[in-house]
């Protein structure tokens, strides 16, 4: 129960975030989601065994969160919290990629270590830049933004209704939940039985909502067609935005600043 | 002005489990009229109510809204001349933001641009909501939520508003600041409610259902002081009918 309340709190802590109003904040949306796309996919693109060439990236993320006042240990602990998964995808890479890589003295690195701690950075850049983007634009907005990029109605609508209802059922799920363990005093109840018509039962009650939720819509005119507000425009700022973070991934994708700058250094010395 | 009549005429309803929600209900509501639908739990309020705007179909019977039938063809513009208001305003409110939620019915009426803006603030002012246009849904509290989605209905222009126990959940304030509202509204009103007192206040004629029928059809002054009618309906008197039991209770002992 505390989990669920805990994550919904977070969510809504998020859209307080989002409701701030910098300049990165009053940016179209669609500028912000392009522009993190572009930059997910510049992340994500890079060479398995790459780790220095990622380094310049965290530019973006760090930027963001500065202009934006966004705090940045509540944003470092929502990536940690994605550490588990993350571990859990490369764990294998050291013991299946045994292929000495780099050599620092006597000790050798191999392949594997080296693809593992890439996949951690790359998931910390890339689970860092959406939780910016959702915390500088908001959820709505950013579904919004991708509708207008050409997501078919029916991914956005179902994400829209989520987010919508994921407050309004976790809470329900959260107080039956709670109705269980008061009457179970403290036992495990009649364990997994319980459960099992604890869920049936949540489902049904979810069928009957949103079978009242299409009523209402159905009573305001509701013909399968979703009508939207149009957000403000794409002026200049946005496009000074877009372009001025896209040449600069572009350029950090295609040239790898620290092994340059080393060498630059390494030979400004010898 | 016959245009905002509703006549339902023997309406009978059987839900696909077998359960028969309404037996055989006939009544005629005119324009302008507040009228409170009462019975206890199960008595076929709420099915009723939602075959007024064509949620549900009828197994028997018919319903005129103005001078048409409620069919599938005509179902569009009943839905515009009947603002319905769920009992649950969560279900109601289904949009990202109190804006959304507001602008969605005339969204889908075609309106765009300035006139869409003026109907939402027209509709959010009514209510008293304006500075809540941008909130979302789930950050509201009840009242608040209640107003908002009395608003959703107001925004569709309806001439008739049907509400599913407007004043549920509500604390006392925000239950007189909903009936306030209620009371200034001049569209013909229909209301289910079990807060009596509500019913007295806001409908000069109250239909009691029993059953699935109608048991009663009149002024609410006087089916409330039918004590007979009350009891054989599970109903009681409403508060402010009964005088004061401390009153009496301290007037016995002088």
């Amino acid at each position: 129960m505390s989990t669920i309340t805990t994550a919904l709190l977070d969510l809504k802590y998020l859209e307080i975030l989002a409701a701030g109003d910098t300049t990165i904040h009053r940016l179209n949306p669609l500028a912000k989601v392009l522009v993190t796309l572009l930059f997910i996919l510049c992340v994500i693109s890079c060479n398995r065994y790459e780790l220095t060439a990622l380094l310049p990236f965290f530019l973006f993320p760090i930027a963001m969160i500065a202009r934006a006042n966004l705090p940045p240990l509540f944003i470092l602990k929502k990536i940690i919290l994605f550490l588990p998964f993350i571990l859990l995808v490369g764990i294998f890479n050291p013991v299946f990629d045994r292929i000495p890589l780099v050599q620092f003295g006597s000790l050798t690195v191999s392949g594997g270590w080296i693809s593992f701690l890439s996949i951690i950075i790359r998931s910390i850049l890339t689970v860092g830049g959406a939780f910016v983007l959702i915390g500088t634009t908001g959820f709505t907005p950013t579904c919004q933004a991708l509708r207008r990029m050409g997501m078919p109605q029916v991914f956005t609508t179902q994400l829209l209704f989520l987010y919508r209802y994921i407050f309004v059922l976790a809470e329900e799920a959260g107080r039956t939940s709670l109705a269980r363990e008061l009457r179970s005093c403290g036992t495990k109840g009649q364990g997994i039985e319980s459960y099992r018509s604890l869920i049936g039962a949540l489902l049904l009650r979810t069928w009957g909502r949103a079978e009242r939720i299409h009523d209402a819509m159905l009573a305001r005119g509701f013909n399968g067609e979703f009508h939207r507000v149009q957000s403000n425009g794409f002026g200049r700022m946005e496009i000074i935005y877009c372009f001025g973070w896209s040449a600069l991934f572009i350029f950090f994708r295609l040239t790898n600043i620290p092994l340059v700058l080393g060498n630059f250094i390494t030979g400004f010395f010898a | 002005m016959s245009h905002h009549i509703v006549a339902v005429k023997n309406l009978r309803h059987t839900y696909p489990d077998g359960t028969v929600a309404i037996q055989d209900i006939s009544f005629t509501i005119t324009h302008g009229e507040s009228v409170g639908i009462i019975g206890a739990n199960g008595a076929g309020k709420s099915t009723l109510l939602h075959h007024l705007n064509g949620t549900l179909t009828p197994t028997g019977g018919s319903i005129t809204i103005g001078n048409f039938p409620v069919t599938k063809e005509t179902l569009p513009s009943i839905r515009r001349t009947v603002g319905m208001v769920f009992q649950n305003p969560d279900d109601q409110l289904f949009m990202p933001t109190v804006y959304d939620d507001v602008a969605f019915g005339p969204l889908n009426l075609g309106l765009r641009g300035e006139a869409l803006e003026q109907c939402v603030s027209n509709a959010l002012a009514a209510v008293g909501a304006e500075t809540l246009r941008h909130k979302p849904p789930y950050n509201l509290s009840g009242g608040e939520k209640k107003r908002v989605a009395i608003a959703t209905a107001l925004a569709m222009s309806p001439d008739i508003l049907v509400m599913d126990e407007p004043t549920s959940g509500l604390d006392p304030y925000a239950r007189r600041q909903a009936m306030h509202l209620l009371a200034a509204f001049s569209h013909t009103r229909i209301f289910t409610s079990h807060d009596l007192d509500m019913v007295l206040e806001l409908c000069p004629r109250v239909i009691v259902l029993h059953e699935g029928v109608v048991v009663a059809d009149g002024a609410a002054i006087e089916l409330f002081n039918d004590t007979e009618l009350l009891e054989h309906c599970r109903l009681e008197q409403p508060l402010s009918m009964r005088g004061c039991s401390y009153c009496r209770k301290l007037a016995h002992i002088r």
